[in-house]
């Protein structure tokens, strides 16, 4: 399997199910398009690509080539921002992000303590200052006005 | 012409003025950090940026948000001749020859003929862009729907051909952005397309949480658990000036980076990258000492460092002329604008003529900030370089989250970065360009909606796309360039010898 047979392959699927999805709405006529025409359309034209990319796709690198090396800590990350996502609005801003900063700083990169602790209240607290303070955007805020 | 000059004196009282020239060089210093930091091209900059010019009028946030795209223009060749690490894309071709300069111990005059040639090529295609744009904003008021549509047509089409990688896997890359762009109400109908229940799509998929998920977060995901930190060269502030004989190899160099970079700039696609590439091939070729390339040769920083800051102006022409995007940070200045209460396209000249022309003059003063403030201030801009990576991305990473919420102080733009961000990831590994999904983004509602006015203006009947000059012309030209990427298919197979067995080859 090769890195532009999967991709292609994906692409194809994205294309279906956007045809799939699209019979909610009127397709209108070739003349007379309707909501769902567009869609239609350009999900045909993602299909045909994918199937281009996927057939001409044999040269490409191989899929097993492909280096995922970094995948575990690129997951932490990304579970951090998830959970900025999920507490943004429950939580407020700056516990959320003193959470997440504090996550990445001494779990995943392994500070030291008095440096992570040092680094989360700088850049959670002083971005809060920064933006909401002095710039005037609106910042969520959580339990006891954090 | 004595009109122009009338407009560009009206231009620099606005940009002199001292509350928007304190933007404009706030935007140029941390555009040139922007630039400076390896990871955080303009594009994510930008976006990162976008929520601190909420609280400003239209004018100061433009000219902040132009000074950070050209700061990042300037700042990324700092990286690339000290540390061989391209600031961002656009600099590739800077590191071969500049690092090989600094290697030889001429990091100064690399730095200053890097500086001034983005000063030459950033001033003097900025007049080219004031002399441009105007005009072609009056011809662009004869545009009806159909020759949008086959304007936004043709812009994907030379997007996709003059996408670094294949010409197919750009048009996929398109056509799932402008997928995308099919999310929210439907303009001409009122129904509310693929939004499940979700009311915070109704205005669409917003350009900054995709811009930067695909761009930031991705780029994090992507170098996560990097933990090296690169050898800097440190340059003197005494060694700065380029002997005599090397501001002769610059000169010329200079003002062909600054011609090839301007017209590549104009053409949608991956402008700047593209014209560093071929300002490098060109000074090569014609070079009386192409052996010298690779190895230090004056010309390989003067010409790509210039062609670089030239297709920046080169990019506002379609932008503030025609009100359409050509690479995803135009489109992203569009989106500002919008969020200004700023229309863009061609009646903005003489809707908002202080905004038009304090923007263009405001380009001039940015290249003397950026002049100013790149030399002196070296040193403290690679200070920035030792602050290790585990420190600095967490920075980022709230920068993204706080950029993206702030934009509509919604979590649902949060998610979406989030799926832009493992999209990018995804798509990067895989080989593919994520610039044309940006783009494709944007366009997608102005292109179905051009689509469906011109056919209810025709009754139905797609002659109206061939039967307009302006129309047709754009077709033939997005045909053409169709028919040169399937070319070399064409010829391959129409070609005999390929079809012999490979016994008989040799």
């Amino acid at each position: 399997m090769t890195t532009d047979r999967l991709a292609g392959a994906a692409l194809v699927l994205i294309g279906i199910v956007a045809i799939w999805e699209s019979r909610a709405f009127p397709l209108g006529s070739l003349h007379r398009p309707g909501p769902a025409f567009m869609p239609v359309l350009l999900a045909a034209l993602l299909i045909l690509f994918g199937l281009a990319v996927a057939a001409m796709g044999a040269a490409a690198g191989r899929l097993l080539d492909v280096g995922w090396s970094e995948w575990r800590h690129a997951a932490a990350i990304f579970g951090c921002c998830a959970f900025a996502a999920w507490g943004l609005d429950r939580l407020g801003y700056r516990l959320t992000m003193g959470v997440v900063l504090a996550v990445l700083f001494l779990a995943l990169e392994r500070l030291t303590v008095m440096a992570s602790v040092a680094l989360t209240v700088a850049m959670a607290w002083g971005s809060f200052y920064l933006f909401d303070t002095l710039l005037k955007v609106p910042l969520p805020r959580g339990p006891f006005g954090l | 012409m004595l009109e122009t000059l009338q407009n560009l004196g009206l231009g620099f009282s606005v940009a002199l003025a001292p509350g928007v020239l304190w933007y404009g060089f706030i935007g140029c210093l941390v555009g040139t950090l922007v630039g400076v930091l390896p990871g955080v091209g303009p594009l994510a900059g930008i976006s990162l940026l976008l929520p601190a010019t909420y609280g400003l009028d239209a004018t100061r946030a433009l000219v902040m948000l132009a000074g950070i795209y050209y700061g990042a223009m300037y700042g990324g060749s700092t990286t690339s001749i000290l540390m061989r690490i391209p600031g961002e894309a656009a600099s590739v071709m800077t590191c071969i020859d500049g690092y090989a300069m600094a290697r030889k111990g001429r990091a100064g005059p690399a730095l200053a003929i890097a500086a001034v040639g983005s000063y030459v090529a950033g001033t003097v295609s900025v007049v080219a862009l004031m002399l441009l744009a105007p005009p072609l904003a009056s011809f662009a008021l004869r545009f009806g729907p159909p020759e949008y549509f086959s304007l936004l047509l043709l812009g994907l089409l030379v997007l996709a051909y003059m996408n670094s990688g294949s010409m197919l896997k750009g048009l996929a890359m398109a056509a799932l952005g402008l997928l995308l762009g099919m999310i929210g109400i439907d303009q001409m109908s009122g129904y509310f397309r693929f939004a499940y229940g979700v009311t915070e799509l109704g205005d669409g998929i917003g350009v900054v949480p995709v811009a930067v998920g695909l761009f930031g977060l991705a780029e994090i995901l992507l170098t996560a658990g990097q933990r090296d930190r690169p050898e800097v060269i440190r340059p003197r502030l005494a060694d700065l000036l380029p002997s005599r004989q090397e501001w002769r190899e610059a000169h010329m160099p200079i003002w062909r980076g600054t011609a090839i970079g301007f017209l590549i700039g104009i053409i949608p696609g991956s402008a700047h990258v593209i014209s560093t590439f071929v300002s490098y091939a060109v000074e090569r070729k014609i070079s009386k000492h192409p052996e010298e390339f690779g190895r230090g040769a004056v010309a390989g920083v003067a010409g790509p460092e210039s062609a670089n800051n030239a297709a920046t102006s080169g990019a506002f022409v379609p932008m503030l002329a025609l009100g359409v995007p050509g690479v995803p940070i135009a489109a992203l200045l569009l989106a500002a604008m919008m969020i200004h209460g700023v229309t863009p396209g061609p009646l903005l000249i003489d809707q908002d003529p202080k905004l038009f022309w304090g923007f263009i003059a405001s380009m001039y003063v940015g290249n003397v900030i950026l002049l100013i403030l790149n030399l002196p201030l070296v040193g403290l801009f690679v200070n920035l370089l030792r602050v290790p990576y585990p420190v600095l991305y967490p920075l980022i990473v709230v920068c993204s989250i706080l950029g993206v919420y702030a934009v509509n102080s919604s979590v649902v733009d949060v998610w979406i970065m989030l799926a832009m961000g493992i999209l990018g990831y995804v798509l990067r590994k895989l080989d593919f360009e994520t610039a044309p999904i940006v783009l494709g983004l944007v366009l997608a509602p102005m292109m179905e909606l051009s689509l469906r006015q011109s056919l209810a203006m025709s009754a139905g009947s797609y002659a109206i796309f061939v039967t307009r000059p302006i129309s047709v012309t754009l077709l033939a030209v997005g045909a053409v360039l169709v028919i040169l990427a399937l070319r070399p298919f064409i010829t391959r197979s129409l070609d005999w010898r390929s079809r012999l067995p490979a016994e008989t080859e040799g």
